[in-house]
């Protein structure tokens, strides 16, 4: 039986790979994630041998690590039909990276080119995937969206959030001023090169404040957390969420960073 | 001024609290990109060129060898001389011995990336013969000593105050009373000053956009018609190109003719696209008596094969470093390499070694959009990735880095001692976050709270949660 | 060893061949011998009158004024008139181009022509061009006695006079006619191609026009 055949059959089994900053910082987006996921047909699973895809070590120059790392993402991951994760930077590393990590190794590039294959972005899945047009969610807040760099420049993710939000009932979409610029978190970046890292999220706070929103969404929670630390340390009241909790219906929990000045 | 790359941390501090230098990196965001997008949607095919573009280097490099001898032969055919340099120190050689034959006192320059490369100027300078560089912004950054913060607009660092201020300086023969106050009586008095330069010039040097196998025939691509004079002007024309400037044919030349300004400057079309072959002919009644080419390998051949080959595709446009937000924060000298910016930022270790120059191919967010507007396609992202697999693998990543990733992966890599460690950790630093949810200041994240309020974990982590939500729908009567 | 033979060898061993490989020679020769066109885009891909029409408009946008004439007897007038509307002396410098030497000169009495490469002394210059290209309103202008290449770029005023027919669409039509007119591989000394007047952006990415080239670049279409 081809896995399409199986699904026509039965729900697509999804595997949620909740990314550690999700995990560490963020559960109300994996809740938020398996929601959306449920609520779109899917049968959600959560392995728990799960801890990071690796890119901190991917992106130190250490591809021993990462591809012992991506080894035991694969094998926890590569028996569902789908693995969908709500970064679009860890996606990414799950469905551009990893098969390079491979390379010259026949049978493991083969295994990670098949695992590749299955991976998604949490709203590009929604949408082209799965073909939701409407998560049927209600929020009245005018937002701002934050394109992150690897979910917009390595998988081509623009319009599917925004086709969302337009169906969220009394949300208002404020473009923000180089909405597609970098908003400087870069991962260790902004550890080991932070003066820098903090002249670019400053540029974008200035922005996302300049568009007049009172909230910011993006798709990234690495992403996420650098720019509301920095609206919250320049006392804006702007709050911060993952565009999940907001499609999902899920806003109870207080803002990334909490609200308020 | 000192080129040292491996103080990129520093001069970068320095220059973010620059006010002057913040004040004149705005242009760059404001003068390049909105052109770029411009010129690149009025052209439905450009991305088709693109691509192309990519092929035809491609092709190139993987024939580059035969190229090079046709490209000589065809030179010699129209009576031009070829000189192979395979360092840096060699091409400065070559171009001295040239200069001294020609008995020069002053060389015209057009601005050329590849004479900053080999370190000309200082060493012509040195030798007793005066290069004057010519393209203004060139020109602006040779009156003070400085060099190129950009490699199309070497100027860009500075504000029209402070290229008054040299000129008042330097042009001590002009009446003091003059208004320099706009851009354009400033470039009228360079341009002033510059004309009675070429004609006193025994040589023009000038760099290569493009070196066509089929013909022979070297190209320069400017809007100045700086880069005209200094070549026409002087006995002696010297070309001064790497090896990867080769393309076969002059139908090639305008496939990459047709990306390359459009990604620069957002011009459909440079002003000035010349095709030069050879020396003066008989007949001619002007041009240099001489034509020369140093052809320069300094470091090229060693990165074809490698994974550093896509490089040598470069035509340099900098679009990537006008696109780029650490370039827009810190300005080009911040990297204290000839070549900064995301191209700099491979080439420059390709050139000059890892060991100094490990900052640059770390300084960068892989946001990606380098390569996104990159004309001949080319990974910048994954080639600064590559330098850091080399720098990791030498062990010429900081210590710190080092050990603190390190300790990261042995619990990444097991994800029971990752849990069992996280279910501790993270709800305890909830607990500390309070009600604010957010740290101002965390004493072993301080490289984070230095500039920004850190967010405070939820409580606890997902997978607990989870679990734990799963576990009561398990249970019976549920 | 040679530094020839040094860099040739680095090249053929990064590569991994050994330059004698009859295969890639063959490759090479070929591309060099088809000279493959590539990606032409449509924009100019027009008949002859949308071409010159296209071409008119390109020369504008970036910066060039562009008149059109009947003949090449009505060239002198016109560039007396240009003179004149700007306030320039009657004082041109020309190259020996026929087209241009036939055309009658003496019915303009005030008009000095000076002949030969430009000395830096002359605030107008007068060329032919070899052809024009309307996909970017490019001119396309060739060395040697004919036009100087000295007048391209020293006088502040530069006008060229281009023939409709020699519009072409492309780069690569002028091309093939350079190869028709002058063989296979065969370049003139110098080919400038030229669209609008010089200019610099150099001071705060402020365009200004007329940096070490023409402040001025008119172009006068001969029908």
């Amino acid at each position: 039986m081809t896995s399409s055949e199986n699904m026509a059959a039965r729900q697509p089994r999804v595997g949620l790979f909740a990314t550690c900053l999700v995990d560490l910082f963020r559960p109300s987006v994996g809740f938020a994630s398996a929601k959306l996921l449920q609520d779109a047909g899917c049968e959600v699973h959560v392995p728990v041998a799960q801890t990071c895809c690796g890119q901190p070590a991917y992106n130190t120059g250490d591809r021993a690590d990462t591809r012992e790392i991506a080894e035991q993402v694969i094998e926890a991951f590569e028996g569902f039909d789908f693995v969908v994760a709500p970064s679009g930077s860890c996606a990414s590393m799950l469905k551009k990276h990893y098969p390079g990590l491979f390379a010259g190794d026949a049978a493991w590039e083969e295994r990670a080119e098949r695992f590749s294959q299955k991976c998604h972005e949490l709203i590009s899945f929604l949408t082209d995937v799965m073909m939701v047009r409407d998560t049927g969610a209600s929020l009245d807040a005018k937002i701002t969206y934050h394109d992150s760099c690897s979910g917009l420049r390595e998988l081509g993710i623009k319009e599917q959030p925004r086709k969302l939000l337009a169906k969220v009932s009394g949300l208002e979409l404020q473009e923000m001023k180089d909405s597609d610029v970098c908003c400087g978190f870069g991962g260790t970046f902004c550890i080991k090169y932070s003066d820098i890292s903090n002249a670019i999220v400053t540029k974008k706070v200035g922005n996302i404040d300049a568009s007049g929103a009172d909230m910011l969404l993006a798709g990234d929670v690495g992403c996420l957390m650098n720019m509301a630390g920095k609206l919250k340390r320049q006392g804006s009241s702007v709050e911060v969420r993952h565009i999940a909790e907001v499609l999902a219906g899920m806003t109870s929990q207080p803002p990334i960073a909490g609200s308020g000045k | 001024m000192e080129l040292a790359a491996k103080h990129f941390k520093a001069s970068a501090a320095k220059a973010l609290v620059d006010v002057q230098l913040q004040k004149a990196l705005g242009n760059v965001e404001k003068g390049f990109i909105g052109k770029r997008q411009k010129a690149a949607d009025a052209l439905p095919e450009f991305d088709a060129l693109r691509d192309n573009a990519r092929d035809i280097k491609n092709h190139v490099l993987a024939h580059l060898d035969l190229y090079l001898e046709e490209y000589e032969r065809n030179v010699i055919a129209s009576g031009g001389t070829v000189h192979w340099a395979e360092t840096a120190e060699d091409a400065r050689r070559i171009v001295l011995d040239i200069c001294q034959k020609a008995g020069a006192r002053t060389v015209t320059k057009g601005k050329s990336m590849i004479t900053e490369e080999i370190a000309l100027n200082d060493h012509l300078s040195a030798n007793g013969i005066e290069p004057v560089e010519t393209d203004l912004g060139e020109y602006i950054i040779q009156l003070r000593g400085e060099y190129p913060s950009h490699i199309i607009a070497p100027a860009v660092h500075l504000n029209k105050e402070q290229v008054e201020g040299d000129f008042r300086r330097v042009h001590t023969h002009l009446p003091e009373g003059r208004d320099l106050s706009e851009p354009v009586a400033l470039l009228g008095e360079a341009r002033d000053v510059l004309r009675q330069r070429y004609f006193a010039a025994d040589v023009g040097i000038t760099g290569a956009n493009f070196l066509i196998a089929e013909t022979g025939t070297s190209v320069i691509v400017t809007n100045e018609g700086n880069g005209d004079l200094t070549q026409t002007l002087g006995k002696v024309h010297v070309v001064v190109a790497s090896i990867e400037k080769i393309v076969p044919t002059l139908e090639d030349t305008s496939q990459i003719l047709r990306v390359l300004a459009r990604s620069a400057t957002g011009q459909d079309m440079s002003v000035y696209t010349t095709f030069s072959t050879g020396p003066k002919r008989t007949e001619d009644p002007d041009g240099p008596d001489q034509y020369h080419v140093v052809l320069l390998d300094n470091g090229r051949s060693a990165m074809l094969g490698t994974e550093y080959q896509d490089m040598l595709r470069c035509i340099r446009c900098g679009a990537c470093m006008n696109h780029c937000p650490v370039y827009h924060a810190v300005g080009g000298h911040a990297y204290g390499s000839v070549y900064p910016g995301p191209m700099g930022a491979v080439l420059t270790p390709s050139l000059n070694g890892i060991e100094e120059t490990g900052q640059l191919p770390n300084a960068s967010t892989f946001c990606g959009r380098c390569e996104a507007v990159c004309p001949m396609r080319i990974p910048l992202p994954k080639m600064m990735r590559h330098w850091r697999e080399r720098e990791f693998e030498r062990n010429l990543t900081p210590l710190t880095a080092r050990y603190g990733l390190k300790f990261w992966a042995f619990f990444a890599k097991r994800p029971k001692l990752y849990r069992l460690a996280v279910s501790f950790g993270v709800p305890l630093l909830s607990l500390f976050g309070g009600s604010s949810r957010r740290f101002h200041s965390l004493p072993f994240a301080r490289g984070w709270t230095r500039h920004r309020d850190l967010p405070a974990p939820e409580g606890r982590t997902f997978l607990q949660a989870w679990a734990q939500r799963e576990a009561l729908k398990q249970e019976p009567g549920q | 060893m040679s530094s020839r033979e040094t860099v040739l060898g680095k090249i053929r061993a990064s590569i991994g061949v050994s330059g004698a490989d009859e295969a890639r020679k063959t490759t090479v020769a070929a591309r060099l011998e088809q000279t493959p066109t590539g990606v032409i885009p449509a924009r100019a891909q027009l008949p002859a009158a949308g071409q010159l029409e296209l071409f008119c408009a390109m020369a504008v946008q970036f910066g060039a004024t562009v008149t059109r004439v009947n003949d090449y007897q009505a060239v002198p007038a016109e560039v007396s008139t240009y003179l004149r509307a700007r306030n320039l002396p009657s004082e041109i410098r020309m190259g020996a181009d026929e087209r241009l030497a036939n055309a009658s000169w003496s019915s303009e009495k005030n008009l000095e022509v000076r002949h030969g490469a430009s000395d830096g002394g002359d605030l107008a210059g007068v060329s032919h061009a070899m052809a024009g290209i309307a996909e970017t309103g490019t001119l396309a202008l060739l060395s040697g006695p004919a036009n100087p290449t000295t007048i391209n770029f020293l006088p502040e005023h530069h006008i060229v006079v281009l023939k409709a027919d020699d519009i072409k669409g492309d780069m690569e039509s002028v091309w093939a006619m350079l190869r028709k007119d002058m063989g296979k591989g065969v370049m003139p000394r110098a080919l400038n191609l030229i669209t609008g007047p010089s200019r610099s952006g150099d001071i705060e990415q402020t365009i200004i026009l007329g940096a070490h080239g023409p402040r001025a670049l008119h172009i006068v279409i001969v029908d």
